[in-house]
């Protein structure tokens, strides 16, 4: 095992799948950084330092520098996956898909199933998602329950380090579309990693990060950490939380879900995206179909409010959800008589 | 270079199953039998022959809504195609694409495409493959994205065109200018006066011009493409003027033509009349010859639309063939 942060993580993962599979390229804005200026490639070395130094080790053709172009990126990600090589295409912000929505929806997410299971389309698309930086409206939002809608498209949503790892190689490996999102305020979190060059973790399976039985926490991203510390401060109290990290939101790990709430009977759905028609939307409904005869409350969601996200320290703080506000439902649901 | 009587045979087949199926097309949807949209190619097949015949499967294409004669150039199957369009599960796509959607990887094509202006950036992610693997014995694997005037005016194709010159990417631009965006005349809806190469010209690429209703001009101009950007000297592009025998869908009553129109355009614009032409004043084929390739053409068609009507249909059970994320 090594201690490495999630950015890390991400750099080495790829690094790795690169020096493996000569098919593995990357391209998008600033990935190689500097290109065109006094200051050369690698200058930068990418926004997120996910892409530091690959260009220096394989060269332009499989570390492609892109102009601003998402439509293009996403694109020519679509036609390397159709030519045989395995892109992995970097929007920065996952605001940005708004640019390159027709390729990632109307292309890549369509092509095997539209040409008959003939075609295969192997692009890996990342992108840094989430609030917690004061970046406002157009570089903070969470996009998971966006894309997580359109069928044939996979969606990774790491929390910790090892998962970015295992998930990454299993998206880079996988031969269909995957959006891969990174939460930004998670790029400098540590944690334990394994050092095996094959560590895989399959999508649709997710991981119980805390075991309690009395209530069903699910989230992702920057928000389980909430929710963990939520567990622990009621663990003190005698009351047992399952926390469910889902990983991945498409495929979905029904199973571990229901499971879990097969004995808790209450359930939070805790989520970074707007309310409606979104994961939590989604989740309540499935347990209201799944498990009805075992809730003992109404499923709830804590979401932010169903607005743009503001700018100001205080407003952002007051948007997002919290750990009191995901306490409060909690209380709220285990209240439920 | 002169064609040698096999490669004119060859190119003038394959512009007949072209003008065939599509001719055959418009009749048959007529009858109600054939679901959803289609556009015909007719009128335009001297372009994507004239192209084609230079490609090897290696080499790649990115089609449009209007796609038929660039699939059957790129060498997709006549029967298969034509069973995806009645919708068979026997199809080239299993009846889940349709007229918009034929593809065929292991013949180079990528794919016709519903959305107008897509192609071209997935024509070069297929180039920037190529970079990866280098050049083989006559140079390097081309992607070529075929687009109309409507796609010239689409973001996505400048992006494309940028993406591909910063990045010296073998990939060739085609537009195929047959005066029409849908409805819509090039005289309104394209600027740079209508001069839609300019705008590769803009980009740093070098661009051709020449008559896209003449098989020898676009297959003179593309041959010359072709050595320049298989060399490595970075993508370019051509235009071809051409003409849309038929309305932008079928269905469309196409009162935007003007009087005579469509009569002038194929007295004076076919280019199989044009082709048979220019090699029988040329004394290098007879009309005999010709008249033997038409009549294998339509026996051809005449099979394929047998085949289709004969072919199985797809069951509710096939909605979830090929799925990867099943809920």
């Amino acid at each position: 095992m090594s201690n490495m942060m999630y950015r890390a993580a991400v750099l080495s993962t790829i690094m790795e799948e690169m020096e493996r599979d000569p098919n593995v390229v990357v391209l998008g804005e600033d990935v190689v950084g500097g290109m065109g200026t006094e200051g050369g490639p690698e200058a930068i070395g990418g926004i997120w330092s996910t892409s530091t130094g690959l260009y220096d080790r394989f060269g332009a053709n499989r570390v492609i520098d892109t102009p601003i172009s998402e439509s293009a990126i996403v694109g020519a990600a679509a036609g390397l996956a159709l030519s045989g090589k395995r892109p992995i295409a970097e929007l920065m912000f996952a605001d940005f898909i708004g640019v390159s929505l027709d390729q990632i929806w109307n292309q890549i997410a369509k092509f095997r199933y539209m040409f008959g299971g003939k075609t295969r389309c192997p692009a890996v698309i990342r992108m840094a998602y989430g609030a917690g930086y004061n970046a406002a409206a157009q570089h903070s939002q969470s996009v998971h329950q966006i894309l997580t809608g359109m069928p044939g498209l996979k969606v990774v949503m790491p929390t910790t380090p090892a998962d970015v790892k295992g998930l990454l190689r299993t998206a880079i490996r996988d031969d269909d579309p995957v959006i891969f999102l990174e939460h930004k305020a998670l790029y400098a979190t540590t944690g334990e990693v394994p050092d095996d060059r094959d560590f895989m973790i399959p999508f649709g399976h997710a991981r119980l990060s805390r075991a309690g039985g009395d209530v069903t926490i699910i989230s992702s991203g920057l928000l389980l950490g909430m929710c963990e510390a939520v567990a622990d401060k009621l663990a003190g109290e005698g009351i047992g939380c399952d926390v469910i990290d889902l990983r991945t939101t498409s495929p979905l790990d029904e199973e571990t879900i229901l499971d879990s709430v097969e004995v808790t009977g209450r359930v939070v759905v805790v989520d970074e995206a707007p309310p409606r028609c979104g994961l939590g939307a989604d989740l309540c409904a499935l347990v209201a179909e799944k498990a009805f005869s075992s809730l003992k409350a109404p499923p709830l969601q804590v979401t932010p409010p169903h607005t743009p996200i503001p700018f100001a320290r205080e407003l952002e703080s007051a948007y997002l959800p919290s750990v009191d506000k995901i306490e409060a439902a909690v209380r709220r649901v285990l209240a439920w008589r | 270079m002169q064609l040698s009587r096999e490669a004119l045979l060859a190119a003038y087949r394959q512009m007949k199953i072209i003008r065939e199926f599509e001719e055959r097309l418009h009749v048959e949807i007529q009858t109600g039998e054939i679901a959803g949209f289609t556009h015909l190619y007719c009128g335009q097949e001297a372009v994507a022959v004239g192209v084609c015949e230079h490609l090897s499967p290696a080499d790649k294409i990115v089609s449009t809504h209007r796609g038929h004669g660039h699939c059957l150039a790129k060498g997709c199957d006549v029967n298969d195609m034509m069973k995806e369009i009645w919708g068979s599960r026997e199809g080239l796509c299993k009846g889940k694409g349709g007229s918009m959607h034929i593809a065929d990887v292991t013949k180079g094509m990528l794919g016709a495409n519903g959305i107008v202006g897509a192609g071209a950036p997935i024509a070069v992610g297929a180039a920037l493959a190529s970079r990866v693997d280098g050049p083989g014995p006559d140079g390097l694997r081309v992607a070529i994205a075929f687009s109309g005037d409507g796609a010239c005016n689409q973001g996505t194709t400048f992006e494309a065109m940028n993406l591909a010159a910063v990045t010296k990417a073998p990939c060739i631009f085609v537009f195929e200018n047959n005066h029409y965006s849908e409805h819509t005349g090039v005289s309104y809806a394209v600027g740079t006066n209508q001069d839609i190469a300019s705008r590769a010209e803009a980009f740093g690429m070098k661009a051709w011009r020449a008559d896209g209703t003449d098989f020898f001009a676009v297959h003179t101009a593309m041959r010359e493409v072709l050595d320049y950007v298989r060399a490595g000297n970075g993508p370019a592009a051509v235009e071809f003027d051409t003409e849309r025998f038929f309305g932008h869908f079928e269905g469309d009553p196409q009162r935007y033509r003007g009087p005579g129109e469509l009569d002038r355009i194929r007295a004076t614009r076919d280019c199989l009349t044009k082709f048979r032409a220019s090699v029988t004043g040329a004394g290098l084929l007879a009309d005999a010859d010709l008249d033997a390739v038409d009549a294998d053409v339509m026996g051809a068609i005449e099979g394929a639309v047998a085949a289709a009507r004969a072919a199985d249909r797809p069951t509710a059970e096939d909605v979830l063939a090929d799925v990867y994320i099943a809920y």
